[in-house]
């Protein structure tokens, strides 16, 4: 049986997410490689305008209209059509690492008992299966999986291929709902907070401040240099903890994991709660004030030195080979 | 309120001493076990709304034999009693087969919340609690950095942490929710909670008394793992120390050389 391989959009603000596209990217790289076919699954209040989008990527995209998920969790409704599409003949899911995704793909693991192959960095297909890498055990170890059965599921990090689109538009092929597959909660209200727009996961380039910045208005130079670099300000749980910036901003354990192209950590220890979350980064710099700071381990340049003299320094730098 | 909590023993991320054994599984051996860490958010705000409301936590595990030691410490933070369930059937399971079994063993107790830790740091998918909800048809409350039940109406709302702040959501209850940090920092155990702990019932279940979570025989789970290494050792850094603006030019010109910028 030829695999069927459905993508999941995940919209925001609208908008069709970035990870989507390179879910949908990715789908179509395994079904090329299996000999099977690609598909692409948007379940949104309003899904025609990234369902048009995702179909740049894909032969065929399902548009769900499902008004209740104005009002209540999506999970729920995009595992009913989920679980409609695999009585049709899908065999893989891919959703992206998100919140999210993680609980659809959860529900869809207690719907289906199907298997799942959690926080893939890269997947390309292998005999029977997707065969998908991991980072695994705070970066001690990556790990190369396969599924034992026909179907199953995968969980896809943020940056784990590059999207591309198709040769050609593909079709978009509207639906209307089919409910909730399990009791879906009521959204009361959703608020939004200031600073905590950009995506910590998908940012190529990280500024995180650490214990060393020592107050809310230390973050200050953190940001200067995050917006100079094109960057997203990560945390600690030392800074978050102090009440410094939100928790949506940690990076660790209990955090995020990121693997950015450049980590730049300033003010930064390097707790092993932290680097569980952050050593897999491409490039890492530090700036501490302690020359023992063990985030010097793992950092490919180590400044020693006070942030708030070496922080502004640098921006001036970037400013001045900018031209600004 | 009664509430349950999954609590799952891991490696102890601070020893950093976690390794994976020939056959690519988690040498459980090789470090020492600790409560994961977001289980014990979960633990801690099942113990302030018991404090609250009234009424009883207690904790449910899958784990080998010897996660009775790592159970104990709940206990220790308040837990009044521990449900484990452990087989040799259960070694290596994959997650369809532990979200069956913890629904299935979670089935036969009485709870309005079942809480959980929003991943577990060795495994990372954040997939079980969506799972477990699912197969029990109950809500889930994923995310929660705030827990707010009104056990006179029957109904609970979480603070559910998004990429862009939070959404708040409500649901009936039994509900499951998973938590996070943003729920508080847990409490070291007392002395005199140690002491009670010891005494506190741990019931152990086996696959047998548990039919509902169908555990395929001979370990034939869905998904393997069929490599594994360890990744490239960074080449040791390059240390700075100048003044300021010398050590600005430093980085810049790494970035520079990197393409960063």
């Amino acid at each position: 049986m030829a695999p069927v391989i459905l993508a999941i959009g995940e919209v925001a603000d609208g908008t069709l997410t970035r990870l989507s596209t390179e879910l949908a990217t990715l789908a179509r790289q395994l079904a090329d490689q299996a000999g099977g076919s690609a598909v692409g699954l948007v379940v949104d209040a309003a899904p025609d305008g990234a369902a048009t989008e995702l179909a740049t990527y894909l032969p065929r995209v399902v548009a769900v209209t499902a008004p209740s998920v104005a009002a209540e969790v999506w999970a729920p409704h995009a595992a009913a059509e989920v679980r409609r599409l695999a009585g049709e003949g899908v065999t893989h899911v891919l959703v992206g690492a998100t919140t999210d995704g993680r609980d659809l793909a959860g529900t869809l693991v207690g719907l289906l008992g199907w298997g799942l192959l959690a926080n893939a960095s890269g997947v390309s297909w292998s005999g029977a299966s997707p065969e998908v890498e991991a980072i695994v055990l705070g970066a001690k170890a990556i790990t190369k999986s396969v599924l034992t059965g026909d179907t199953g599921i995968v969980t896809v990090r943020p940056n784990a291929v590059e999207a591309a689109p198709a040769a050609t538009q593909g079709e978009v092929e509207a639906r209307t709902a089919e409910g909730a597959a399990t009791p879906a909660a009521t959204v009361v209200e959703r608020v939004a907070e200031a600073g905590a727009e950009a995506s910590l996961e998908e940012a190529r380039i990280v500024v995180v401040g650490g214990r060393g910045v020592g107050s809310p208005e230390g973050f200050g130079i953190v940001e200067e240099l995050a917006a100079a670099l094109g960057g997203v300000v990560g945390a600690t749980r030392a800074s978050v903890d102090a009440g410094w910036i939100g928790y949506a901003r940690q990076i660790g354990q209990t955090g995020k994991v990121v693997k950015p192209s450049l980590y730049l950590g300033l003010g930064v220890s390097g707790a092993m709660q932290h680097r569980v979350g952050m050593q897999s980064a491409d490039a890492i710099v530090a700036v501490n004030r302690d020359p023992d700071a063990p985030i010097a381990e793992v950092a490919d340049l180590f400044v020693i030195g006070d942030l708030f003299e070496v922080g502004p320094a640098l921006l001036a730098e970037l400013r001045a080979r900018r031209g600004d | 309120m009664r509430i349950l909590v999954l609590t799952k023993p891991v490696p102890d991320p601070a020893a950093g001493a976690e390794r994976l054994g020939p056959d690519f599984r988690l040498d459980r051996a090789a470090s020492p076990s600790v409560v994961n860490g977001n289980d014990e958010y979960a633990l801690e705000a099942a113990l302030q709304l018991v404090e609250a409301h009234g009424g009883e936590v207690a904790i449910l595990s899958m784990a080998p034999a010897t996660g009775t030691d790592t159970m104990r410490k709940a206990l220790a933070m308040g837990a009044l009693r521990g449900v484990l369930v452990t087989d040799p059937a259960l070694s290596g399971a994959d997650l369809p087969t532990t979200i069956r079994v913890l629904a299935a063993a979670a089935a036969a107790e009485e709870f309005d919340l079942l809480l959980t830790g929003l991943d577990t740091s060795d495994g990372q998918g954040g997939a079980v609690a969506a799972g477990v909800a699912a197969r029990l048809g109950l809500p889930l409350l994923s995310t929660a950095g705030a827990i707010e039940p009104d056990p006179a109406a029957g109904r609970v709302r979480v603070r559910r942490l998004s990429a862009k702040g939070y959404d708040v959501i409500e649901a009936p209850m039994p509900a499951v929710v998973s938590c996070t940090q943003a729920l508080g920092a847990p409490r070291y155990p007392s002395l005199k909670g140690i002491m009670a702990a010891r005494s506190r019932e741990i019931a152990q279940k086996a696959v047998s008394d548990l039919p509902d979570a169908e555990v395929p025989a001979d370990g034939a789970w869905a998904t393997r793992v069929v490599a594994a290494e360890k990744p490239a050792a960074r080449a040791a850094g390059r240390v700075v120390k100048a003044p300021p603006d010398e050590a600005a030019r430093e980085i810049a010109d790494f970035l520079a050389g990197r393409r960063l910028i």
